[in-house]
């Protein structure tokens, strides 16, 4: 059931169009990100469903209500920042009870609602502390369980993880996502960091220039890019340059290799494109795309190993997981790597 | 070592010092002088008995106060609204808050005795209620600077624009923002700004000797062309009552809960 709809969405600062003709429509209880580089307007979207900006045109219906002409203090949406923004004078079951204090909730409904946001995050024995007093985690924890006491229609996630470390945040964005499962809240996530987005939501929504290009889950989102920016954007990508020598087929050539993509494409030159994980080291059954190639760097990543390595002009990017029998290879070492037809994505330009 | 940099630091501090210090310390021994032949604070005893001194003191105290209040509630909700809102108003304001700095106080109380006069269109000078609230108003323009200084770098602390927004996605009005958020996070910089006022007012003779108030700054001129050694006691009487309103921010602020690990 379609719970929240954005529709026509523009929004314009001056003569500068930040959100363009902007449609998304999410069902109730679904996690969806928005994903884009600084500057794309996927906070925008985000403060124009808070009510934080006013759209210049467009709709937002939440619960079969449009709710563009309310203020952010009558649509009932709970918010987390990137900055946590926890009110320093109050203490942490103070900050945890203030929404339900202004929508008049009694002392004993509201501390008994206090307590069980605290446990669901984690921290019940922390009311009495300031803000202060917290690590940055903890803090954004407390965040969101203020966000969440007021049973909010909808979640909104301004880039909460962004302002901790690495560790933190993998273990707050699945702790994000099990309260977000329990509770079956509409959320809207804002993020520019990929690894994120695709780790913990139902479905992602990619953004550039104001413009939503794809939209879709993960799998499909990082296998399946509708448009070149998406491939890039998402995820490391190889770029291979071809040659189109029957357009009908789709067959083209690499360097001295003829394979067909079993697709029809246009005449001209063509940019290919696959992801590190779809590039072998050696030949294979079933791989005859082979190129000969020079190890450059070598990372080891632990389960991983990601190899760089240059095929003529072509920089090559491959992942291969970490085998204790097999040693990786060295810096400068010649060897062929092998893809897939099916692997191969043809860019749009 | 003589040439050394740490030697002329000392020298510097204790000359500086010695500059402040030695009038401070020669006015208080003067004001002891009172009896002759020996130390003594009669001339303290002698102004704190006054029944003038307790009314004018009394009087620019109540006037302080209300300038405080008029002064925050002018100064607060401008500073937070031009912060959060209005940005490149900024440096407008800050003009505007300046002004009393570079127009002299006398022009002020004088363009009020013409505006407001008893054959003007509002004759607040016409009753004693009216020309003190012209009092206020003037002291509030007075101590406009400092005020709204101290609380733009108390708003300058805190992140007015996300605190705002957190508040408003709770559902949180526009009273409960101000009133419940940002004034207790700006609190000890509205006391340096009250206590600054406060200090101002205490002083303040043009104000009030031009609208013919009973206030203390007037007491203390007229006490100075009249006595030898009150003088000097009202006026270490007056640095006590200034050192103590600093002395107030530092407490406010080190008290300040929120704040203590903070700093």
């Amino acid at each position: 059931m379609d719970f929240l709809k954005i529709e026509h969405l523009e929004k314009s600062f001056g003569t500068t169009r930040v959100v363009k003709d902007f449609d998304l429509t999410i069902r109730k209880g679904e996690f969806v990100s928005l994903l884009g580089p600084s500057g794309c307007g996927k906070t925008t979207v985000l403060r124009m469903v808070a009510g934080f900006e006013t759209p210049s045109s467009g709709a937002i219906v939440i619960d079969g209500k449009d709710v563009v002409g309310l203020r952010p203090n009558q649509r009932n949406i709970g918010m987390v920042f990137q900055a946590y923004a926890l009110f320093p004078n109050l203490t942490v079951a103070e900050n945890v009870a203030f929404g339900l204090k202004v929508k008049g909730v009694g002392k004993d409904e509201r501390e008994a609602r206090v307590q069980e946001m605290l446990a669901m995050i984690g921290l019940p024995d922390l009311g009495a502390r300031y803000p202060f007093q917290l690590s940055g985690g903890q803090q954004q924890r407390v965040a969101l369980a203020r966000a969440l006491a007021i049973k909010p229609h909808v979640l909104l996630l301004d880039e909460p993880l962004s302002a901790l470390d690495a560790k933190i945040r993998v273990s707050l964005r699945t702790q994000i996502r099990e309260i977000q499962r329990e509770l079956q809240i509409t959320t809207i996530f804002v993020t520019h960091d990929q690894e994120e987005a695709l780790s913990i939501s139902d479905r992602i929504v990619v953004m550039n220039g104001g413009v939503a290009e794809q939209v879709g889950a993960p799998f499909e989102i990082y296998n399946r890019p509708a448009t070149r920016f998406v491939a890039q954007f998402v995820g490391t990508l190889n770029l291979i340059e071809a040659d189109v020598i029957a357009p009908e087929t789709g067959t083209v050539r690499i360097g001295t290799t003829e394979i067909s993509l079993g697709r029809p494409l246009k005449p001209g030159r063509v940019t290919l494109a696959c992801r590190p994980e779809a590039v072998s080291l050696g030949a294979a059954e079933g791989r005859p795309l082979v190129l000969h190639a020079e190890i450059g760097e070598v990372h080891f990543l632990g389960a991983v190993i990601r190899v760089q390595a240059r095929a003529g002009r072509t920089a090559l990017s491959l992942d291969t997981f970490n085998r204790p029998d097999t040693p990786p290879p060295s810096a400068g070492d010649k060897v062929q790597v092998s893809i897939s037809p099916a692997d191969l994505l043809v860019l749009e330009a | 070592m003589m040439g050394s940099p740490r030697f002329w630091s000392w020298a510097a501090l204790v000359a500086g010092l010695l500059y402040f210090f030695l009038p401070l310390v020669g006015m208080f021994e003067f004001s002891l002088r009172a009896r002759r032949g020996e130390y003594s604070f009669q001339a303290y005893t002698n102004v704190l008995s006054d029944p003038q001194f307790r009314d004018t003191f009394l009087y620019s105290v109540t006037v302080a106060l209300f300038t405080i209040v008029l002064g925050v509630l002018i100064v607060a909700p401008t500073a937070f609204w031009v912060r959060l809102k209005l940005p490149k108003l900024r440096p407008v304001i800050e003009f505007i808050t300046l002004l009393p700095l570079v127009i002299p106080p006398i022009v002020i109380v004088f363009g009020y005795i013409r505006l407001y006069n008893t054959s003007s269109w509002l004759p607040l000078t016409g009753t004693a209620f009216g020309t003190n609230l012209l009092l206020i108003f003037g002291y509030a323009t007075l101590a406009l600077p400092y005020m709204y200084r101290a609380v733009d770098t108390g708003l300058r602390t805190i992140d007015v624009a996300t605190l705002t927004e957190a508040a408003q996605s709770m559902g949180a009005s526009w009273f409960t923002i101000i009133t419940k958020l940002i004034l207790p996070n700006i609190l000890s910089a509205i006391l340096s700004g009250a206590f600054l006022t406060f200090a101002i007012v205490i002083g303040e003779y043009v104000f009030a000797a031009l609208l013919n108030r009973p206030a203390f700054g007037p007491y203390m001129v007229w006490m100075g062309g009249n006595k030898a050694y009150e003088p000097a006691a009202l006026a270490v009487i007056a640095f006590g009552i200034t050192w103590a309103c600093m002395g107030v921010i530092q407490l406010a602020t080190r008290l300040s809960r929120h704040n203590r690990v903070q700093r």
